[in-house]
């Protein structure tokens, strides 16, 4: 493989790749993250990395970065193979990333953060100030950014903090820089300095990789792409030589698997309806009708604001403006224990931090929000809890020792199956289900699908949020497509495909029917 | 306990562990053994140490600490802790002292005695609850706030001429060699130990000490829980607070002083996790007795006070490592 052409913006390409991955392989319990992934990175190129929430590509920015380490293949830097054990090591061999949430230090100063753990040293191994706010200055200056590097950070606006972190990723004497989602948080006006510098990078002689969602960035700066879809690369090529259209199928590719279930979906009478549900910040004018015994799903792109509204919707957080009605009552939700009370319940996607509780046995998280029942005057009644967590885990085929276990010891999958029973026990209406198998186990997917549609046919109406979208198109009987925080637009699943969703939730062509 | 891959266990047991098996392994069971070796090591130290009344002396080292313990165990399990408790003591004391210069009798001391106790817990429940800010630092504010209330009434004076009344609250008998303070002690042990593990109440303060997130994304009203359990580490302190100043007949400022640091102690000893979400009643009824009879037991001995709290510190940090060690060098 040795190009020598030159791209339409007439940089002259150089032969050789400055990084090549070949035959990386990662697996997680359950998953298997990348399997058999080649990737080429190429000194004064951009490479735009794309592929589905879930592709494999973070993973592939952890291995890149010394963060994880691939169960096979090789990394080879400038035709040597190398090991990156830490994320020192990585850094050494010129690797260095712009992630989508840098972690910088709001009291440190501008150049702190730039220089933090590997400060200029003068005598006796103490810090070099002078040395080290030169060196932050003549960076941030290469870079264009307008800022004093003694200024404390917390005095920075987020995109001035971005320009940090990339200061930051610059101080090492990087050849390979990986830009994760690097304009998720930016203003338009931003954007495009975003990519003035990114122009220069490429100037300097970086290999750049670019992950990106928006179409249109990936057209405006990449040179080459690399496809990601199911922790495999399926095809990478130069930008020049496709089109959007090519991209996006390439992308999503596969026919929706046929492993869901059918279903016969016969929704009746509204039971949710939702009015101008607004958030200062993460959302705004959202609304919809939700039908008994209907799968209503919800796409977008993360940080689209569906959890936020979701969270709102079951009382954690408080809407700024807005009204739902539950069964054609106006319903006012203050808090969870309200929400639980009119019969919504709320499956969250961080299943450890906000779903179980790990260090407490199944019976008693199933048990949790229905202990009124099973309890006799405020007193446990243990046979009753037993019972009653039975007969839901039972129904939702949980594997586990026993009912007495802890949660924690329970695979991602079987804990999610907990959650989902805990809900099922408090007997709702509305069960709002965010990202269901997320992380799970294949087989457990299938339960928790297979499950869900049993529910719906029960008459139970579901909200499904998940950035999977053959799990959308599987499952749901109508799609509402989030993008920064609106409606973008509502699908019946009718004829509804891979490339229209996508096409909706980035916000590119324009077919947004809503 | 995984499961081999393809085995569908449908029908998986309620426990795998038998009632007798749990116990065995209890924290609760190698601190009665310790309790026990203690009460053996005292009976060869000391030839007083068995006579009924010296035992029923001994019972006051343990039963003003404990009753806050059982509180203050609720409250840690929670996740958050109170470190005022003996501050509480001292105000209420001193208002207590206060009232009874103008010639309040013993009813009206007593509910003085737990209003202050109540208003403390609440004042600390409100700083917690509503502003949201740590329970170390808010209590460690209060710790000095209560006190130093005290210290502004009293100076270096004192409260004196309890009526006898109220005097039999912290020094009388009520059957035999059995003391009000160590009947009261047994009713909360037995009032708290069902709070905890048989209510509804019990179980949601082990939730929130656990994953408080979880809990309120379970529908528990995690700070209505956290300002209960402030005003009972409240009021318990208030009943402290009456016992104590009953038994002394007098109150100065430095009434209780350093109590908080003995409660925990106590608390921690009994096996309650200081990260919360563990532990039980019993294991800190259990730790109550030790505490006591190491006391009592060293005292009996012309043991130093001082050499004594370098003993129960000992004690705390060697019955702490002591099951980590073991498991650290089984794993070898």
């Amino acid at each position: 493989m040795n190009y020598s052409s030159e791209t339409g913006r007439g940089v002259p390409v150089l032969a050789d790749p400055v990084l090549r991955l070949s035959g990386i392989t990662k697996t997680f319990p359950g998953v298997r993250a990348l399997s058999d992934v080649e990737l080429a990175l190429y000194p004064g190129q951009v490479t735009a990395l794309v592929g589905e929430n879930g592709a494999g590509k973070s993973t592939l920015v952890k291995i890149l970065t010394g963060i994880y380490q691939p169960d096979g293949g090789v990394i080879e830097v400038d035709g040597q193979a190398s090991k990156f054990p830490t994320a020192t090591a990585a850094s050494a061999a010129g690797v260095t990333a712009i992630h989508q949430e840098t972690v910088l230090f709001d009291e440190l100063t501008v150049a702190e953060n730039i220089f933090l753990g590997h400060a200029p040293r003068g005598r006796f191994g103490l810090i070099d100030w002078t040395a080290m706010n030169a060196r932050a200055q003549e960076i941030l200056t290469r870079i264009g950014a307008q800022i004093s590097p003694k200024t404390p950070l917390r005095e920075l606006g987020i995109a001035s903090k971005h320009l940090v972190a990339i200061a930051r990723a610059l101080s090492v004497d990087a050849r390979v820089v990986i830009m994760d989602e690097p304009t998720a948080a930016l203003s338009s006006a931003e954007i495009e300095e975003l990519y003035e510098l990114v122009e220069r990078l490429k100037g300097e002689g970086k290999a750049i990789l670019f992950i990106s969602h928006k179409f249109d960035e990936i057209f405006r700066i990449a040179d080459r792409y690399t496809v990601f879809r199911d922790g495999e690369m399926v095809d990478a090529g130069m930008i020049a030589d496709v089109t959007e259209n090519q991209l996006v199928e390439k992308m999503v590719g596969r026919a929706v698997d046929t492993i869901f279930p059918q279903r016969n979906s016969n929704p009746g009478e509204d039971v949710l309806t939702v009015a101008g549900y607004s958030h200062p910040t993460e959302f705004a004018d959202i609304g919809f009708t939700l039908r008994r015994g209907e799968i209503l799903g919800f796409y977008g792109l993360v940080g689209g604001g569906r959890s936020e509204f979701m969270q709102a919707l079951f009382g954690v957080t408080k809407p700024s403006k807005g009204a739902c009605r539950i069964d054609g009552k106006i319903a006012v939700i203050r808090s969870p224990a309200e929400a639980i009370r009119k019969g919504i319940v709320y499956v969250p996607e961080d299943r450890g931090a906000q779903g179980a509780v790990t260090a407490m046995p199944i019976f008693q998280n199933v048990t949790l929000p229905s202990l009124k029942a099973t309890s006799h005057k405020g007193f446990v009644r243990m046979a009753e809890e037993f019972a009653l967590a039975r007969k839901y885990t039972e129904r939702l085929d949980l594997r586990a020792a026993s009912l007495d276990q802890n949660v924690g010891e329970l695979s991602g999958g079987n804990q999610q199956k907990v959650v989902i029973a805990k809900w099922l026990a408090t007997q709702p209406k509305v069960i709002i289900l965010d990202e269901p198998t997320k992380g799970i186990d294949v087989g457990s997917k299938a339960a928790v699908h297979d499950f869900m549609a049993e529910l719906a046919a029960e008459g139970l109406s579901v909200i499904m949020v998940s950035s999977e979208i053959p799990e959308i198109l599987g499952m749901s009987d109508r799609v509402i497509v989030m993008r920064e925080g609106r409606i973008a637009a509502e699908f019946d699943r009718e004829g509804l495909t891979p490339e229209t969703l996508v096409r909706a939730a980035a916000g590119y062509g324009g077919e947004a029917a809503a | 306990m995984s499961l081999a891959e393809g085995t569908r266990p449908r029908n998986f047991p309620d426990r795998l562990t038998g009632r007798g098996q749990r116990i065995l392994r209890s924290w609760e069971l190698l601190l009665f053994v310790i309790a026990v070796l203690i009460f053996i090591a005292n009976t060869q130290a000391s030839p007083y140490f068995l006579d009924p009344w010296n035992l029923s002396d001994a019972t006051f080292n343990f039963t003003e600490k404990s009753m806050i313990a059982f509180a203050m165990a609720l409250l840690i399990i929670s996740g958050e802790i109170d470190l005022s408790v003996a501050g509480i003591i001292a105000l209420a004391s001193t208002a207590m002292g206060w009232a009874l210069q103008f010639g309040v009798g013993t009813p009206g001391l007593v509910a003085i005695g737990l209003a202050v106790g109540l208003l403390c817990g609440a004042f600390n429940g409100v700083l917690v609850t509503r502003l949201g800010l740590p329970s170390i630092v808010v209590t460690i504010g209060t710790m000095s706030l209560f006190r130093g209330i005290s210290y502004i009434v009293l100076g270096d004076q004192a409260f004196n001429g309890y009526p006898d009344s109220f005097a039999w609250l912290g020094r009388g008998y009520v059957f035999w060699v059995i003391t009000f303070e160590l009947t009261l002690f047994v009713v909360f042990a037995l009032i708290y130990g069902v709070v905890l593990h048989k209510t509804n109440f019990g179980r949601h303060v082990y939730t929130i000490g656990n994953n408080p997130v979880a809990a309120r994304f379970s529908g528990i009203r995690v700070e209505r829980v956290k300002m209960i359990l402030f005003l009972l580490t409240g009021l318990m302190s208030g009943i402290a607070a009456i016992c104590l100043t009953g038994r002394l007949g007098s109150t100065r400022p430095s009434i209780a002083y350093a109590w908080e640091l003995e409660v925990v102690t106590m608390v921690v000893l009994g096996g309650v996790s200081i990260l919360g979400g563990a532990g039980s009643i019993l294991g800190v009824v259990i730790a109550a007795l030790v505490i006591g009879m190491v006391t009592f037991g060293l005292g009996l001995l012309n043991v130093p006070g001082i050499v004594m709290s370098i003993f129960i510190g000992a004690l705390l940090i060697g019955v702490i490592a002591l099951p980590r060690l073991v498991t650290k060098l089984r794993r070898r």
